[in-house]
């Protein structure tokens, strides 16, 4: 056995991995970043739009704003402590990318250029405001690409393709992780006195997404295994502009720029959901918009999807009517939807200058997950209980800055922030505290699932499992939800389960490179996680933000203004059986923003 | 439409596929917008778990993928079934060594990556206010298109003297060399420009131009490479050389 030593182990090496690596090693700690894939492979290269602080470069803007807008656009279940840190160490964060050498786009005084994004506004709700600050519509990729760069610069200690299959935690303490090395197939231990789960999200539970086929929800997963409860499963976020079929994503900084959403009948229809801020509302909203555009008969050619629209001539006569002074020209596009252009060519055969871009709802964001505190300290229950040496950030995170439903832009600022923190915040507590031994046979049980995969004789390819789970909990646990079909996705994804764990077959029973046996693996990862999203989604009886419940479709504020906790009913990691899931509904939402200022006390939300 | 497959493969754990062979697979119901990655997932889920390859995102934004494809170097997910007909030959890209099938070694790779010191360098205080230094888009536009690599190794992986001298650095490592040298924020131009006139560095550039058709990104690798070199002849001791300076020839 392969055994590493390092104070502070990163899991997982897209954007809040590595900041967290960053900050923790110019804090003296001794780091190691472990990944499944390359870093730059990660998924946060595929964000696009922006990323928001209140930095004011464009026109008056303040922190606070942003704050409210996170909440509001959360359906104020966002917890309100973490929507201010949020708020005002983005713009610290985003400035020190900048000296990082992240290439942003310019104003004309030379200042980072900053663009409308959906949900950001300001003074309180009053009219769109220019927070996001981008590079063209590649933003994400700028960031992960410096932040590798300057980790590279720093001599970093990288595992690059080394996938985390285990959390090693000794009497309460997370000590160490279990990663399989996968050219070799061999088994490492990493024993660590700070462990950071950064791994991401789990979009291919839903087989419309705009996730990457590597979200699979490994981080969360292992963690709920290891009796860390997950936190408001069922808020779960479909990004309205998805490309038709295929759920890549196209950038809400295409609205941004002026595009607007077109039915079949040729009518810009968010005029009718959101009158003030139209086609800029949150996503949950816009989402829901589209669903009900498509249910009233006014898809395109009576087929499931709306245009998306950037042609100048058509966001000029919008601009137009609304008694803008701004214009677009092709030139505007080419330049700040550069990655978007080549994405409708590429895929759609749609060239967005001249045509309407076919878009649909595609799975995009988790806003639940491992539950921590703001200082990515993960926590055990209502009180927050601390479990020592283990944290989160970014997707697999819940912290919750995001509440019931992202704002746009905000996962890349949930990333640097909460991962910048989480540095800081390790490399303190690794000087204070000795190392936790490692527990005897720490790899047993991960063995043995291994070992049972690998050598698997059942009837089911494991693919054709993960296809039906996707199509179940597209159907039933999507935009639009009713108990009795939720209910049945429990049921669904229980006997999908009960198939994963005793009738699966797969064909590489060897040792390099399996990633057959690694994407059952993840299999296990997915189902575990549906599971829990859909009893999750069954227990709330109200519909808030990205939780749309037909048969409940007010939001209780008088019984839920409370965070979901799911727990596993049972200690063994990979039982003969099904594990009950117990639910608790005791940890309030912070409001401590409201106690100061009662315009973030929850009211009616309109855009 | 029927497509065939027709895919290198190699796995060294298996006695008798221990030797790179071809295999044909054979794919009904496709349709021309399916990508080649699709399809060869639908041969791994379907047909064949134990054929091997990288791929993460889907569409063109991660770089795991980079194949060659109908002998040209591309992203699996980035080509479509009607830009490749409907016999395709996919092998893993040349010049590095292959570790199972499609999965090749990227480590020489990176380690060339490295070696161009891939990070900004300023060593002036930060401005004063806590606030982001200054940059004019003109300014900013002339690494645009170099920032945008995402370090598939399409580009290095087509290239000749790369095969021919595995020590070259190759057109990924001088793309991202160039994304720092004219960044007019960053100082170690002279340093940067140092390592690369080493005999393995640019100079091994015999624009062969096999890597600019090779980029998914649209990166005019050739040209960027070229200005790598006038950089270099220009002996710049300032650590700006504007793009607009270097006269076309």
């Amino acid at each position: 056995m392969h055994i590493h030593k390092h104070e502070v182990i990163i899991v997982g090496a897209g954007g809040a991995g590595l900041m967290a690596a960053l900050y923790a090693s110019q804090g003296g700690a001794d780091v190691a970043v472990i990944s499944k894939l390359y870093p730059t492979r990660s998924h946060t290269g595929a964000a696009l739009g922006g990323i928001g602080a209140a930095l004011g470069n464009m026109e008056e803007d303040k922190p606070l704003w942003h704050a409210y807008d996170t909440v509001k656009g959360g359906d104020y279940l966002a917890d309100q402590d973490a929507a201010k840190v949020l708020a005002e160490e983005a713009v610290a964060a985003v400035v020190e990318l900048e000296h990082m050498g992240l290439p942003y786009d310019r104003n004309e005084n030379g200042r980072i250029s900053q663009r409308r994004f959906g949900g950001h506004t300001s003074n309180f709700g009053e009219k769109p405001v220019r927070r996001a600050c981008h590079s063209a519509d590649r933003t994400g990729h700028m960031i992960l690409q410096t932040l590798y760069q300057q980790c590279i610069k720093n001599n970093a200690r990288f595992f690059d393709e080394f996938h985390v299959i285990d959390l090693i935690v000794n009497n309460g303490v997370a000590c160490g992780v279990v990663a399989v090395q996968l050219s070799t197939g061999d088994m490492h231990i990493f024993h660590g006195k700070a462990i950071f789960f950064a791994t991401g999200g789990w979009g291919r539970v839903w087989q419309i997404t705009s996730n990457a086929h590597s979200l699979t929800g490994d981080g969360a997963a292992i963690c709920f295994r290891r009796g860390v409860p997950m936190q408001d499963m069922e808020f779960y976020q479909f990004h309205p502009t998805g490309l038709y079929g295929l759920g890549v994503l196209l950038t809400e900084g295409i609205r941004g720029e002026g595009g607007v959403l077109i039915n079949g009948k040729g009518e810009r229809f968010m005029e009718k959901y959101a009158p003030k801020i139209k086609d800029l509302a949150s996503r949950d909203v816009v989402s829901r918009s589209i669903y009900m555009e498509l249910r009233a008969g006014n898809g395109i050619n009576g087929k499931n999807y709306v245009y998306l629209d950037i042609r100048p001539e058509t966001v000029n006569r919008f601009l137009a009517e609304a008694g803008e002074t701004r214009r677009i020209d092709t030139s505007t596009v080419i330049k700040a939807l550069a990655e978007t252009l080549d994405l409708c060519r590429t895929y759609a055969g749609v060239d967005p200058l001249t045509q309407p871009m076919p878009i649909q709802p595609t799975a995009h964001y988790a806003m639940g997950g491992i539950p921590t505190n703001i200082d990515t300290e993960v926590i055990l229950d209502e009180n927050k209980t601390v479990m020592r040496g283990l944290y989160a950030a970014g997707e697999c995170a819940c912290v919750s800055a995001h509440g019931a439903n992202r704002l746009g832009t905000n996962s890349l600022v949930d990333l640097v922030v909460f991962g910048r923190r989480g540095g800081m915040v390790m490399a303190n507590y690794v000087k204070g505290v000795d190392w936790t031994p490692l527990p005897d046979k720490p790899t047993a049980e991960i063995e043995a699932e291994f070992n049972r995969i690998r050598n698997s004789k059942g009837k089911l390819k494991t693919a054709e499992l993960r296809n039906k789970m996707q199509q179940v909990m597209m159907d039933k646990v999507g935009v639009f939800r009713k108990g009795s079909e939720i209910t049945e996705a429990v049921e669904d994804v229980k006997a999908l389960t009960q198939e994963y764990m005793t009738n699966i077959t797969i064909d590489d029973r060897g040792f390099k490179f399996n990633t057959d046996l690694l994407e059952a693996w993840e299999l296990g990862n997915l189902l575990e996680l549906a599971h829990v999203t859909a009893v999750s989604a069954v227990a709330r009886t109200e519909s808030r933000g990205a939780h749309s419940r037909e048969d409940f479709p007010n939001r209780d504020d008088d019984q839920w203004m409370v965070h979901t906790l799911a727990k596993r009913c049972t200690d063994d990691l990979y039982p003969a059986e099904v594990p009950a899931m117990e639910l608790n509904h005791k940890k309030a939402v912070d409001t401590s923003l409201a106690d100061l200022d009662p315009r973030f006390l929850p009211k009616e939300r309109t855009y | 439409m029927e497509v065939t497959f027709r895919i290198k493969r190699y796995n060294p754990e298996l006695p008798g596929k221990d030797k790179p062979y071809w295999q044909e697979f054979t794919l009904k119901d496709v349709v021309a917008t399916d990508r080649v990655l699709e399809l060869l997932h639908r041969i791994k889920w379907e047909q064949d778990g134990t054929l091997t390859m990288r791929r993460s995102c889907s569409h063109g934004i991660c770089g795991s993928d980079a194949m060659r494809i109908n002998g040209i170097n591309a992203l699996a997910c980035k080509l479509l079934i009607r830009d490749v007909g409907e016999k395709v030959q996919v092998e893993p890209i040349l010049g590095l060594p292959v570790l199972k099938d499609l999965v090749v070694d990227m480590e020489p790779f990176f380690e060339h990556y490295r070696a161009v010191m891939p990070y900004m360098v300023n060593n002036t205080p930060v401005p004063a206010d806590g606030r982001e230094r200054l940059q004019n888009q003109t300014d900013k536009d002339q690494i645009t298109e170099t920032t945008n690599c995402i370090l598939c190794a399409c580009c290095t992986t087509s290239c000749p003297s790369f095969w021919a001298n595995g020590k070259y650095v190759g057109p990924a490592a001088i793309v991202q060399a160039h994304r720092f040298i004219f960044d007019t924020r960053d100082q170690t131009s002279p340093t940067r420009l140092q390592a690369l006139s080493d005999p393995n560095g640019v100079w091994r550039c015999r624009t062969i131009y096999n890597c600019t058709p090779a980029c998914p990104r649209g990166i005019q690798v050739t040209k960027a490479i070229g200005e790598v070199k006038l950089a270099i002849r220009k002996n710049s001791t300032q650590n700006v050389v504007k793009v607009s300076e270097i006269k076309e020839h």
